[in-house]
């Protein structure tokens, strides 16, 4: 009888921001980059989708029913995980492979650190990292869209790297745009993910300091180390190949992970360009993405100490000598 | 006669690995092969029990503000028989373990033995309880070893155990399946450990616990 009456301090403000509905939201982004997965790489790309999100689901149920602890499945964000596991994976991999990476990205990174809200580094990324480190041949056999099976591609990230055949040409702007590109099943187009994007933006589920701090960063830097001598690089494929817009709009925004200070989140966005764009260009995989946004998930907590806001009145009064 | 309490205190209640979480670097970093794992327990088996021995026979003549130079020389002295022996007649796998072998002098499962208990009990005592943390340490190794043989390269001991079809987990024999599996294994045996003690509990007094019923509702 009691719980009926909420009992909390002033002030008695009432949010219309739910995680169910912020996660639905996020959900509803993602399916415009979904649907053009599914046109680039065919049926394969929707149902190795369906069978992470559903292993993402299924373990959340499990791991709570045996911890005797509430249900949180119905909150969408396992959904959420799930989809970015599928996104995060080429689409040529085996079927089991999204699922186990949803399975290590809900048990060991959400729910061995506390469930939602408590996670330390985003478990999309770290399943992603987990994947790439556990099977790496899968993890990188790209496939020509449309041709899915067998004739597998070059990334322009890779081709970008040089660590491909020499013959390797690099698709024109608008190819990459629009996506129809070498890549895993959720990053290659750009403009569904900005349609996703936009529609965070006009929620106000996100807003556009990491986003757009990252991805600056990653132009800024891309053009002035270029290939050919400063101020040269294409950074325009720099920004539109790999997993940046997907990063830098879905991922790096994750609120547990990120900073929640307004001048953190800059710092957030132009940490994770830094890195990505070092790994990029000098280090030893073609794309940084992911690693640059699990290095600053980790940092995080480090950032929001030191860009707190003072509370009004409470600076320190300079002791008189 | 504690014999079998001081021989059983490190294979459980006491376990160097598990509950005191001491020695972590070579169980991190020699685990990857259950072999290595085996060899790496008994090799620190033999050391623990040779120098606290030494030491527990010399405790009453050891004077107090030199004890460490002591616990140390005669620790050192058994890590060198060990690693002689081991490239004398176990080549191969004296040159997987080569560094961590050496490390077995500052291992922090012999000094913590020689400072706690040899330092201050009767030899055949500190025997036991040497014997007992050894086979506890060497039991953990191969345990973690056990899980991360299997999982990352589909093999018991170099035998295949797993089907064709499995891919292993690469993840599992790189350094952070090591952590991860540490992890979820002192995860795992806190949890047996809770639920052993909650079922004495309840035995003991059936009383309603209060403070539980409200943790559900927060």
């Amino acid at each position: 009888m009691d719980n009926q009456f909420l009992v909390t301090s002033s002030p008695h403000f009432r949010s219309e921001f739910k995680i169910e509905r912020i996660m639905l939201d996020v959900v509803i982004a993602l399916i415009p980059a979904l649907i053009a997965g599914t046109i680039f790489f065919g049926m394969r790309a929707l149902l190795l989708t369906i069978i992470s999100v559903a292993a993402a689901v299924l373990t959340e149920y499990v791991i709570e029913v045996l911890l005797h602890k509430e249900i949180t499945i119905d909150d969408f964000s396992a959904v959420v995980t799930g989809m970015l596991v599928a996104f995060n994976v080429p689409p040529t991999v085996s079927w089991w492979i999204p699922a186990v990476g949803s399975f290590f990205a809900i048990a060991i990174v959400k729910m061995c650190f506390g469930g939602i809200g408590n996670n330390f580094v985003n478990p999309a990324l770290a399943a992603r990292a987990f994947l790439l480190a556990s099977w790496p041949v899968q993890m990188t056999t790209w496939a020509v869209p449309g041709a899915v099976d067998g004739v597998s591609s070059a990334t322009p990230l890779a081709i970008l790297k040089g660590t491909e055949v020499a013959g390797a040409q690099l698709p024109n702007l608008w190819t990459m745009f629009v996506g129809n590109i070498g890549g895993t099943i959720g990053e290659t187009s750009a403009l569904a993910l900005l349609i996703g994007a936009a529609y965070l933006l006009y929620r106000k589920v996100i807003n556009l300091r990491i986003p757009l701090s990252f991805i600056i960063t990653v132009g800024v830097m891309t053009w002035i180390f270029g290939p050919n001598g400063m101020f040269t690089g294409p950074f325009l494929y720099h920004i539109l190949g790999g997993g940046l817009i997907l990063g830098a709009f879905f991922m790096a925004t994750d609120y547990p992970t990120s900073p929640v200070t307004p001048l953190g989140q800059v710092i957030m966005g132009i940490g994770c360009g830094l890195l990505t764009s070092v790994i990029r260009l000098w280090g030893g995989y073609p794309e940084g993405v992911s690693y640059s946004i699990l290095l600053m998930n980790m940092v995080t907590p480090l950032i929001d100490r030191y860009t707190m806001p003072r509370v009004f009145g409470t600076r320190e009064v300079k002791k008189v000598a | 006669m504690g014999y079998l309490v001081d021989l059983t205190r490190g294979l459980w209640r006491e376990n160097p690995t598990f509950r005191m979480v001491v020695g972590l670097c070579p169980t991190l970093a020699v685990t990857n092969a259950v072999a290595n794992g085996i060899a790496m327990g008994l090799a620190t088996t033999f050391v623990l029990i040779g120098s606290t021995v030494i030491i527990s026979a010399l405790r009453k003549i050891t004077p107090e503000k030199i004890r460490m130079p002591i616990f140390v020389i005669s620790i050192a002295t058994f890590t060198t028989i060990i690693a002689m022996l081991m490239n004398a007649y176990f080549l191969s796998l004296y040159n997987v373990l080569k560094l961590y072998i050496s490390l077995i002098v500052v291992n922090c499962i012999i000094m913590a033995r020689a400072e706690g208990f040899a330092s201050k009990n009767p030899v055949i005592n500190t025997f036991f309880d040497s014997l007992g943390m050894g086979l506890g340490f060497t039991l953990a190794l191969v345990i973690i070893s056990t899980v991360r043989e299997i999982l990352g390269n589909g093999t018991f001991l170099g035998i295949q155990v797993m089907p064709d079809s499995f891919q292993p987990v690469l993840l599992m024999v790189l350094p952070p399946g090591a952590f991860l599996t540490l992890g979820l294994l002192i995860g795992f045996f806190n949890m047996m450990t809770a639920l052993s003690a909650k079922r004495k509990g309840a035995q003991k007094r059936r009383a309603v616990n209060v403070d539980e019923s409200a943790v559900n509702i927060g």
